[in-house]
């Protein structure tokens, strides 16, 4: 049963199911609504002497 | 400034420690890698003796710039980073850092020790019998414990990208070590008590092996080191890395597809020829994320690029970024088969190593060694700054002997070892083409003293620094890495 | 909508980054490992190959120890310049006993995977006490130190841990292990024990001290059997593979 959905379905088509994964992290990734987010993350390392005025 | 320093929350003097150790074993590690390439060349430097022959000596050259430099410089920066990007103090404080640190050092000179005796496990880079392994995997677990349980300490609520790198080298790493080293210690039944035999032999062996060697290179010593790129480099420049969205982008991506990348290492042998072809699918596809990271490292700099000029550090980081541009292309281009038929066996892929492991490995090093040993040590800049820009250029001389030593060898080794005269026999025997390389391993070792040079500028420069000294030296003024 | 809610739980807990990064790395290793263990294709059933006679594993576990590994290679490729150098290419069964594999990656040195039988024992002890005496321009290191009394003393626990991890010793093998060990390499008879044990194992004192059974009696029986046991002159891999 596993051995023919793998063999059948998942195996053909690796390269297809990879390439949907891979879109989806870009597509999560570049979405509008999270670029400030994302951009902010950024400043992190920035921000992290205790020493340095904020 | 330096009574600022001391105030701060975060654990900083066993991160001194590991950027210490690093050192030390940077120029420990160079030293016995060009020792044994002089072996090459004269092997009347084998002098005859079982403790130090090739054979026994070259463990010894890639354990420790392998692990006992890259280790301390992993575990220096991660534990460094981890706390800053959190703001948060070390999970289990100096007590537990202690104990990964004292019981770190202790292994590696018990597995050098090992080697040089005659004990291996005859697997590369997985050299060191069952019971280091078994103590490798204590201090490992204590590792993670401390640098995931920092993060889960950490008043920042977003999880700064280097700590992804490296939280995936540390558990990637751990996945490896324990399924390459699955080994029957011969000592149950009576047998050997150093000696084991792993649970897979030949061609399963062979891929379990690759699977952990070629992913050793990818994360420990390409995610580990990434994550060192996304701190240091950000913070070297003073501004952010260029698109945070592509780190994102380059780590699920690169994490996923190295891990494929292994058969590489075994084309046209009694592998699979199935595994093959997705090991050359994969590491060609290697190439995007590869790149994509080395944009971001680049990139950061744009609107700065005068800081190269000013800043030898920045020079450092930059330029490591570069060989990590230059390797990740020739690695997917001799993965293909056609071209691996030429490399494989050859001096090429000892410089391609190279050209990874000195250019891009070594050199992210000494930008972030440089740039923590004034941080931690409370001084405004390192020493010399001019000592840096000696240790730059003296290195990658090195380099560029090093490696171009080693694409004329290998290249040409390939191509006499398929030669056909016209009578249609073989052209050369196997010694002609040894002999063939004599000249390129003299070429190889010079290159190699002079990397070995340029970390001694290095040690000299930390000395110094670490003691309060400033050179009295005329620099344009640099803003880089002051405060 | 929720998927993405449950990517920012990716990036805010360090539980759901570690699943998240184990499944990443786990895949690959599952697609090309498992396989192999399963897949009766990977290694093909070849006629001759045995498990190593105890004075040759005792060799081979020296050859771990020197790291020839290091320089020489014992994988030949099937190509026309390394058949016709080294001779036939290497199959997979030749090596399904060898813990660990000595496959190797490069060759500072010429491969050794069919070395068995292509020079005399006198060379090969010659060649390993000082290379440049037969090679003038090799950069191979000197063994002298192999001229040593062989320690065997763990010789049937070392076979035991083998029959472990897979090798088809039998009971009767592991309790002759060292009297056949002995018996390799102080005996030329060709009637002796250890030649039905282990057929095409080669014989006889190698180094000239018939009396104590030294590591270079043992690396030399290793390197003698290497590529020997398949007779390609019988056996097609042509036929049984691919």
């Amino acid at each position: 049963m596993l051995e023919t959905l793998v063999n059948e379905v998942l195996r053909p088509l690796w390269g297809l199911w990879l390439m949907v994964l891979f879109l989806g992290i870009v597509f999560w990734a570049y979405r509008p609504k999270n670029k400030d987010r994302f951009e902010s993350y950024g400043d992190i390392p920035l921000r992290d002497d205790e020493d340095k005025e904020r | 400034m330096s009574s600022n320093t001391e105030a701060t929350p975060y654990c900083e003097d066993v991160v001194k420690k590991f950027v210490l150790a690093a050192t030390f074993w940077g120029v420990v590690g160079f030293l016995a890698g060009d020792f044994i390439a002089w072996q090459l060349a004269f092997p009347v430097l084998n002098l005859d003796l079982e403790w130090t022959t090739f054979g026994r000596l070259r463990p010894v050259h890639t354990s420790a710039v392998i692990f006992a430099f890259g280790g301390n410089i992993l575990f220096s920066t991660s534990l460094y980073v981890v706390q800053r990007t959190s703001r948060a103090s070390l999970f289990g404080g100096s007590g537990l850092g202690n104990v990964i640190f004292w019981n770190f050092q202790a292994l590696i000179v018990v597995a050098a020790l090992t080697y040089v005796l005659g004990f291996s496990q005859g697997q590369e880079y997985a050299e060191p019998e069952w019971w280091i392994d078994l103590w490798l995997t204590v201090i490992w677990v204590l590792y993670l414990i401390a640098f995931a349980g920092t993060i889960m300490k950490r008043k920042e609520p977003h999880i700064y990208v280097a700590n992804w790198f490296f939280f995936s080298m540390i558990l990637t790493v751990a996945m490896l070590h324990l399924g390459n080293n699955l080994a029957v210690p011969a000592a149950l039944f009576g047998g050997d008590f150093m000696k084991s035999y792993n649970i897979f032999g030949g061609v399963q062996n062979a891929m379990t092996q690759w699977w952990y060697g070629h992913n050793a290179v990818g994360f420990f010593l390409t995610a580990g080191f990434l994550g060192i790129m996304y701190y240091f480099v950000p913070k070297r420049a003073e501004r952010p890395v260029y698109s945070y969205r592509l780190s994102i982008v380059h780590f699920w991506a690169l994490i996923f597809l190295y891990i494929w990348a292994g058969p590489h290492h075994l084309h046209y042998t009694a592998l699979p020829d199935w595994a093959q072809t997705l090991g050359m699918t994969f590491s060609i596809m290697l190439w995007m994320p590869s790149w994509g990271g080395m944009i971001n490292g680049l990139m950061t700099l744009s609107g700065a690029w005068d800081k190269l000029r000013t800043d030898p550090v920045m020079r450092f980081l930059v330029s490591s970024v570069a060989f990590y541009g230059m390797s990740t292309f020739e690695g997917p281009m001799m993965s293909i088969k056609a071209v691996n038929s030429l490399s494989h066996y050859t001096d090429w892929t000892v410089g391609h190593v190279h050209s990874g492991a000195l250019g891009w490995v070594a050199f992210v090093s000494f930008g972030a060694l440089y740039y923590l040993v004034p941080k931690l040590w409370g001084r405004k800049e390192l020493y010399s700054l001019k000592l840096v820009g000696v240790h730059f250029w003296v290195a990658t001389v090195g380099i560029v002997l090093y490696i171009t030593a080693m694409w004329i060898s290998g290249i040409m080794q390939g191509l006499m070892w398929r030669a056909y005269d016209n009578l249609g026999f073989l052209q050369y025997s196997f010694i002609e083409t040894v002999e063939a390389m004599h000249p390129y391993y003299v070429i190889r070792a010079m290159g190699g003293l002079l990397f070995v040079l340029g970390a001694l500028v290095m040690v000299y420069n930390f000395y110094k620094t670490i003691k309060g000294d400033v050179a009295d030296e005329v620099m344009q003024p640099s803003t880089a890495g002051a405060r | 909508m929720s998927v993405f809610k449950h990517h920012a739980k990716l990036e805010t807990n360090v539980f759901f980054l570690a699943v998240g990064i184990l499944l990443s790395v786990i895949v690959g290793g599952l697609v090309e490992v498992v396989p192999l263990f399963t897949i009766e294709s990977t290694i093909e059933k070849v006629e001759g190959v045995r498990p190593y006679s105890p004075l040759e594993q005792a060799g081979r576990d020296i050859y771990v120890r020197e790291g020839c590994y290091n320089c020489h290679s014992q994988m030949i490729r099937p190509f026309k310049d390394e058949i016709e150098r080294y001779g036939h290419y290497s199959l997979a069964a030749e090596s399904k006993y060898d813990h660990p594999f000595q496959w190797a990656s490069k060759r500072t040195g010429p491969d050794l995977a069919r070395v068995g039988g292509k020079y005399t024992n006198d060379w090969h002890v010659r060649h390993m006490i000082n290379p440049r005496d037969v090679v003038p321009e090799s950069v191979m290191p000197g063994y002298p130190h192999l001229m040593r009394p062989l320690n065997y003393a763990g010789i049937a626990g070392n076979l035991t841990a083998l029959k472990v991890v897979g090798v088809p010793y039998t009971d009767a093998q592991i309790m002759n292990a060292k009297k056949d060990l002995e018996e390799q390499a102080m005996s030329d008879s060709p009637d002796a024990a250890v030649l039905k044990s282990y057929p095409k194992a080669k014989m006889g004192d190698v180094d000239g001290n018939p009396k104590v059974v030294t590591e270079m009696d043992a690396l030399v029986a290793y390197l003698q059997v290497l590529g020997t046991m398949v007779d390609f002159t019988t056996v097609k891999p042509e036929k049984i593979y691919r």
